[in-house]
């Protein structure tokens, strides 16, 4: 099969969204004229023209309000963030207009829009472009949450998310936007909140999305050379979170650990743990462990990133822990 | 520093001691940051770096214009303030390596230089957001009673964010001691100022809330000193804040991986032409304020400091990991949750 960059996926889905319904509109800072800070956009000012794609001044809070005013008013706005960092600048137009816009409006107005961009740290970029954002939206009842972790399932989340009636939030990395993977040649999408199960395995389940699934296969392959087999979840969306797939695993695996980036108070593994608890605690062989970055800002130096951010060893550690190895 | 002059000079302006100051301390940060663009070719500095370099006259300028505990705050864009308000270059660029004796301990890198002891509260991240914190920081120095002021310099970018003429408008009514500095190098990114907004006179948009604002040529660092001292009396007058655009340019790209496609190198080469520091260097020499030989001395001092600074961050220990935990929250004992 055919192999292209994350970059590359994400620009198909939303070009072939773009020619097949001329609602649909991208902007955001960058996107145009310098083909996207991360070159995301590449070529899609050339194709679709100035009238459909659209730089903006830095001045989130205004763009991202006229996203929302615009899904209301009939168009399909994807609006970008150059990272989810700024989007604390716009986060009133997110929270309290686009999620709550349907229900406030008893059902008259729906907010169709996509807002994208990474997420997370992307090395040593000092505290303020280095938070996690996915456990916020996740918490915002009226928001639909996608964080892929592979070509191929944002191509066909993105395609899905821009069709999808409700407010999209679509999280990437800029670690990521340079991965390979297999992407078929024709359409596809695929459906928002349906979980994965990239590896099968019979003694731990290890739950994960977005760009930790890196550091998830790679403790698989560290502990399958110890003779433990992960089975391994790639939720893929965060809300709604497809709970059964988790259950299922967990109840044949009977011990479980959730790996995330973000901090832990609040966090998707602590959502995850509770439900795995409620509705498995007589599979339980073991207490879910969570392994999150530390309950601190991400700082600038290397040695601080190692000592913050979940990696391979605390994965590692975490699983021998609830298999009371 | 040069030493005082016997004879006044009939035809400049300012001491000899102020042209010393602004040509040493240009030239520090240009040779600085130039060093600082090789580091990070050489990947010992990571993550964003955004260097100063033909902007040198924004700092210079305004420094010898206010007073010591005058306060300051400015983006991401922020090695080259505390340079010239005299932070040690070797914990400027500790700091850019990521190490422990850097000025924030290796926690905040590139784009969060802070020195407390020269009231430099910060490069700041987030594009306008030390706009409404300088506003703060100026209420706070008349709120204290003291006659104090804040300068705050943002990018021609950064005068788009909602938060920015929200600060403005606040300045304006409770009448605060700032100085409000937009640096307008010409472009935010890969977008010149023409993209952002049909309003490309930016002082003007102090105007719109009544403000004392004016266009102010950003390669002269003499001019920028007037701008900021005339602001500064006002300020300190009781007469409230003023917004200032220095007109300037960055010779580099916006941080350190931009091929720059936007603009021409005609255009880069027309603003090398009007260079701050071969400026002010001419006057000093047209005028005879101080010797070549006085200026190959402070060449040389520049040159051995900027050197002395990497062999510092070169030498300095890497913080330990388990310090991530300390300067989170002032409580000493706090909780963190631990798994
Ligand atoms: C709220 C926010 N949006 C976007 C960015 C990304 N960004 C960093 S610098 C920059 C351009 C700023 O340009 P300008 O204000 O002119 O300052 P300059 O870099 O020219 O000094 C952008 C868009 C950011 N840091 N913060
Ligand atoms: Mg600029």
């Amino acid at each position: 099969m055919r192999v292209i960059q994350f970059r590359e996926a994400l620009r198909e889905a939303m070009s072939e969204e773009m020619r097949r319904d001329k609602n649909v509109f991208l902007m955001g800072e960058e996107v145009a004229e310098y083909n996207g800070a991360y070159k995301v956009s590449q070529g899609m000012l050339d194709e679709f023209g100035p009238e459909r794609v659209y730089d903006t001044p830095i001045a989130e809070l205004g763009f991202a309000g006229l996203g929302v005013g615009a899904a209301m008013n009939g168009l399909k706005p994807i609006i970008e963030f150059m990272t989810f960092n700024f989007s604390l600048v716009a986060i009133d137009q997110i929270v309290n207009s686009a999620a709550k816009m349907l229900s406030m409006s008893g059902g008259a107005y729906s907010v169709p829009i996509v807002f994208r961009g990474p997420t997370g740290n992307a090395g040593q970029l000092g505290a303020t472009h280095s938070s996690n954002f996915e456990n916020w939206f996740a918490n915002t009842p009226g928001l639909k949450v996608i964080v892929p972790s592979n070509p191929y399932d944002a191509k066909g989340l993105m395609k899905a998310a821009i069709r999808d009636p409700d407010p999209v939030i679509f999280m990437e990395s800029e670690l990521m936007y340079s991965d390979k993977g297999e992407v078929p040649e024709g359409e596809y999408l695929l459906p928002i909140g349906v979980a994965d199960v990239k590896r099968k395995g019979k003694d731990v389940t290890i739950i994960s999305f977005g760009k930790m699934m890196k550091v998830v296969f790679e403790a698989a392959d560290e502990l399958a050379k110890e003779g433990i087999e992960a089975e391994i979840i790639d939720l893929r969306t965060v809300r709604p979170i497809d709970y059964a797939t988790c259950l299922e695993s967990v109840k044949k695996t009977n011990r479980c650990v959730v790996v995330e980036e973000a901090n832990p108070i609040a966090g998707l593994s602590s959502e995850l743990a509770y439900h795995i608890q409620r509705n498995a605690f007589d599979y339980l062989d073991a207490p879910v462990i969570r392994v999150n970055s530390m309950d601190i800002p991400l700082s600038y130096s290397p040695t601080y990133i190692e000592a913050t951010l979940p990696n391979v060893k605390r994965t590692i550690d975490a699983v021998k822990k609830v298999m009371y190895k | 520093m040069a030493k005082k002059s016997t004879a006044p000079k009939a035809k400049v302006k300012y001491s000899e001691e102020t042209y010393a100051f602004w040509y040493e301390s240009m030239l520090l940060m240009r040779k600085f940051e130039e060093k600082a663009g090789q580091l990070y070719g050489q990947q010992k500095i990571r993550g964003f770096c955004h260097l100063y370099i033909g902007q040198e006259a924004c700092a210079a300028g305004a420094i010898t214009a206010l007073d010591k505990d005058d306060k300051w705050i400015t983006a991401y864009r922020d090695h080259a303030h505390p340079l010239g308000l005299g932070t040690d270059p070797g914990a400027v660029m500790a700091e850019l390596y990521g190490k422990a004796t850097g000025t924030t301990k290796g926690k905040g890198g590139s784009m969060h230089i802070f020195d407390k002891e020269r009231g430099f509260m910060g490069g700041h991240g987030i594009v306008g957001a030390q706009v409404p914190m300088g506003l703060g920081i100026g209420f706070a120095e008349k709120y204290r009673g003291t006659k104090n002021l804040c300068i705050c310099h943002m990018g021609d970018g950064a005068v788009r964010q909602g938060a920015v003429h929200e600060a403005l408008n606040l300045a304006m009514l409770y009448k605060t001691p700032v100085i409000f500095v937009i640096e307008n190098n010409g472009y935010a990114m890969g977008t010149s100022v023409e993209r952002t907004s049909n309003v490309t006179e930016l002082y003007t948009i102090g105007e719109a809330y009544d403000m004392p604002s004016f266009p102010v040529d950003g390669m002269n660092v003499e001019a920028i000193h007037e701008a900021v001292a005339e602001a500064a009396d006002r300020a300190r007058r009781g007469d409230g804040p003023t917004l200032l655009e220095f007109r300037t340019y960055r010779y580099k790209g916006h941080s350190m991986s931009d091929p720059q496609k936007y603009r021409t190198r005609e255009e880069v080469e027309e603003y090398k032409q009007r260079d701050p520091i071969e400026q002010v260097k001419q006057t000093i020499l047209d005028n005879k304020i101080l010797t070549e030989e006085k200026l190959a001395e402070i060449d040389k001092r520049v040159k051995q400091q900027v050197d002395d600074s990497v062999k510092f961050a070169e030498e300095s220990p890497w913080p330990d990991g388990e310090k991530a935990f300390e300067d989170v929250y002032m409580q000493e004992d706090y909780p963190f949750v631990m798994e």
